[in-house]
């Protein structure tokens, strides 16, 4: 398995660790149930070393990623975040990544931890075959940490060690500054459904990086927080997860990413996905809530009468709703919420409830 | 730290207990032990009274946040009581494993097979050699 950098130091403050796409990563310190509260009631700190940073540089970057990313960024800011998937031909989901656009010609693309090298081979492919042949594509990856600081006092705690005003650092920003000393750059935005920011830095400077975190939230009630509870504030958020929502045969019609899919530009993918919105598509995500006792996990069936009709693709107790919540895959006549669906859990058939997404929504 | 393990009991590799009430009934729980390493329980899955559990079988299922676990029946019998206080706490089972967390009461088919299961002493070395 691969560590990140700061492996060691999950090691000491007691971490349990567990294989998350290849990398040995940890899931919990104490317990995901405070990990979790932390992170919405203070703030948490989040080793996420194991994604991956591709540079996209060039005059013609921009054109590239217009031509692999489902997102228009023809009005994407410097300094902007553009959340965005990348489909293959057929529109099926081969990444959900963010772009930032840290110069006129200058992008970083992050990707998930599994889907990297695959991501990069694509993206590779499609600058040859589309003939951005003088676009400087680096997986910048190994040399690059990442921090995610997330929760409510995220930005008290993080202001201190920087030199610029936070408070005007727009959601899904980022820019470059020093932390601690540590240059780096820094994004409001996150995984968890509150304020908080995410934090690029050498990898060989996250040491300090975290030290001067875990110190500086300290005092706020921020704790270290594994993938167990990075696991329970997506799913409260209805965020999706790579491998669970997503992969190659979904198409982001068949999720919540309509909203990240331009079909008014051309795009690898686009012409599938627009034959798929004319025709409908035959089944779709929603999330739901157990209305009887019982957690249905990932792979779980949804059952109409005997017949499997869907399947779930994440669940867990969660623990800010205090109830069992998950996300399915239902045929479009039962995705309405409030239309209630079956879930076989073991040998039981247990009722649920479709709701609207997300399940959480953080107060203003 | 994991409490001490009660040597008015026996335990299974499992890391289920059982405790003979010397009137050809058992009581059944998960250990401290286990409990430490599942973390947060959430969820319980009780047995339905007067179904027939064996011993080393699936009888019952606890889950924490992330995980789902089977608890074995570490004794056969007759399921003749459960605790219901689970279905609404849980978490009795991390704050008191050995007691308030116990999962079912067996009618016990043969005595005998408490023989099967390991005393205290050898059962701390079990979970002791899991911590590290």
């Amino acid at each position: 398995m691969q560590k990140t950098p700061l492996y060691e130091n999950h090691l000491r403050l007691g971490a349990k660790i567990v294989d998350f796409s290849g990398w040995a990563m940890p899931v919990q310190y104490t317990n995901v149930i405070d990990e979790h509260q932390a992170t919405r009631g203070q703030a948490g700190l989040f080793d996420i070393c194991h994604m991956g940073e591709f540079e996209v540089r060039g005059p013609r970057a921009f054109d590239l990623l217009q031509h692999v990313m489902s997102r228009d960024l023809s009005k994407q800011a410097v300094g902007q975040i553009k959340l965005s998937v990348m489909t293959n031909e057929r529109g099926g989901i081969l990444d959900d990544v963010t772009v930032y656009r840290l110069q006129e010609t200058s992008y970083m693309v992050v990707t998930n931890a599994g889907t990297r090298e695959k991501d990069l081979a694509w993206i590779r492919k499609q600058r040859e075959a589309g003939g951005f042949s003088d676009v400087a594509i680096e997986d910048i990856s190994d040399r690059t940490g990442k921090l995610d600081l997330q929760g409510p006092r995220s930005r008290e705690i993080l202001q201190p060690l920087v030199p610029a005003d936070l408070a005007s650092l727009p959601y899904f920003f980022a820019f470059r500054t020093a932390v601690a000393g540590v240059s780096a750059i820094v994004s409001r935005s996150g995984y968890t459904g509150e304020d908080g920011f995410e934090i690029y830095a050498a990898a060989d400077r996250i040491f300090a990086l975290w030290d001067s975190l875990l110190a500086a939230g300290g005092p706020f009630g921020m704790k270290p927080v594994g993938l167990g509870a990075r696991d329970t504030l997506r799913l409260e958020a209805g965020m999706m997860l790579y491998g669970h929502e997503l992969n190659e045969t979904i198409t982001p019609l068949e999720v919540v990413y309509g909203w990240v899919t331009d079909l008014e530009k051309d795009f690898i993918g686009a012409p599938a996905l627009r034959r798929q919105k004319e025709s409908g598509v035959q089944r779709k995500l929603v999330g739901f809530e157990m209305t009887e006792r019982g957690i249905a996990r990932a792979g779980y069936k949804v059952l109409a009468g005997d017949r499997a009709i869907g399947e779930v693709t994440s669940g867990s107790f969660a623990p800010t709703l205090g109830k069992a919540i998950g996300m399915a895959f239902v045929p479009p006549s039962l995705a309405a919420p409030g239309t209630a669906i079956d879930i076989l859990i073991r040998s039981n058939r247990v009722r649920a409830n479709v709701v609207k997404l997300p399940f959480y929504r953080r107060g203003k | 730290m994991a409490k001490e393990n009660p040597t008015d009991r026996k335990y299974s590799k499992d890391h289920e207990w059982a405790k003979d009430n010397e009137d050809a009934t058992a009581t059944v729980g998960i250990t401290d032990h286990a409990q430490e390493m599942l973390t947060d329980i959430v969820f319980v899955e009780l047995p339905a009274p007067g179904r027939k559990v064996k011993q080393g079988e699936p009888m019952a299922v606890v889950e924490s946040v992330k995980s789902v676990s089977d608890v074995y029946a570490p004794i056969s019998g007759e399921i003749i009581a459960v605790n219901k206080k689970l279905e609404e706490q849980p978490d009795l089972i991390n704050q008191d494993a050995f007691g308030e967390g116990w999962i079912a009461k067996v009618k016990v088919d043969n005595p005998a097979e408490f023989g099967n299961l390991m005393d205290a002493a050898a059962y701390g070395a079990v979970a002791a050699a899991e911590r590290h």
